[in-house]
């Protein structure tokens, strides 16, 4: 890369919202469900995707991964779990100012609580299962989110 | 002739699996699942299959156990179990089970003591047919396989 001399202090390059190297990073997502085969399951369905992933047992544990500054592109989050569900572990996240894309992944249950966890902070809620496809619409959203302070210009991160 | 085998067991394969669609035992999510496996991860549904039935005896047990207590019908708990068995149930594609997982958890809503038993039955019986099933298929798939495994001297 050529040096420019335009004083905007990261070495000429041109300042597009997040620079390029960044855009080019894997996604990553952590999985929160007390069930081991969903873990495993939905590993394998982001690992498929090219996208990094960890996985969580219940609310509280993702709490804590989040507190200690881990950082996700996604959460995928279940609705009942012991120690901290999931509406109350989404509501702690957003208190914490976690700004990452968080999505119910629940089985069938009842609108009362479907609307319960939604307001607790989800910005998208799917009931299991969790498909691939329903995935790759997931990682589209992400791909294409709004840079928080230019909210006007939708820029693909790809 | 051992190539012949391969493909009589993968036809018995496909039989066993077009027999378990039609009584409704799985659906098209074991497909989904079967699409994860390839060369890199050659044994994925032998073991998430096994994931699933070692979760679900765990929940099978959490939930005799919750009856089991004559004074108190733990409804809480039980529906974090049945939620649980619902999601993976309908993760693997076991549709029969989690349809009974439904009713369960509806019956452990309103109290119903007697209805959270006879669906426990009815929940263990779906259960181990699936298992059964299972097994089967995961079998034929392994002597599949090994007969795919083996190659003519001639063919290359």
């Amino acid at each position: 890369m050529k040096n420019n001399v335009n004083g905007n202090g990261n070495g000429g390059r041109a300042t597009a919202p997040g620079n390029v190297e960044s855009q080019k990073k894997k996604l990553t997502a952590l999985v929160v469900d007390n069930d081991n085969f969903i873990r495993m399951l939905h590993k394998v369905l982001l690992n498929n995707l090219n996208v990094e992933s960890q996985v969580v047992e219940n609310g509280k544990e993702a709490v804590d991964l989040c507190l200690s500054g881990a950082v996700f592109d996604l959460i995928l989050i279940c609705m009942k779990m012991p120690v901290m569900d999931g509406p109350d572990a989404t509501r702690a996240l957003r208190t914490m100012g976690v700004r990452s894309m968080i999505v119910g992944v629940t089985a069938y249950s009842k609108r009362s609580e479907k609307q319960e966890f939604m307001d607790a902070g989800l910005d998208d809620y799917h009931e299991k299962p969790l498909t691939a496809v329903k995935l790759i619409s997931l990682l589209r959203d992400l791909r294409w989110k709004p840079i928080k302070h230019q909210r006007e210009n939708y820029v693909m991160l790809d | 002739m051992l190539g012949l085998d391969a493909e009589r067991l993968r036809s018995d394969m496909n039989r066993l699996l077009a027999f378990l669609f039609h009584q409704g035992v799985l659906d098209e999510q074991f497909l989904q699942l079967q699409q994860l496996q390839d060369e890199t991860s050659p044994n994925f549904v032998y073991e998430v299959v096994n994931i699933y039935f070692h979760e679900s005896e765990k929940l099978l047990r959490n939930l005799r156990g919750l009856l089991s207590d004559r004074e108190f019908l733990d409804h809480k708990k039980m529906g974090i179990h049945l939620n649980q068995f619902m999601g993976s149930s309908s993760s693997i594609g076991a549709k029969r089970v989690r349809n009974v997982c439904v009713v369960f958890r509806a019956a452990s809503e309103q109290t119903n003591r007697a209805g959270c038993l006879r669906a426990l039955e009815l929940l263990e019986h779906e259960y181990w047919y699936l298992k059964n099933k299972l097994h089967e298929f995961l079998q034929i798939e392994q002597q599949r396989v090994m007969a795919a495994g083996v190659r003519y001297p001639i063919q290359d």
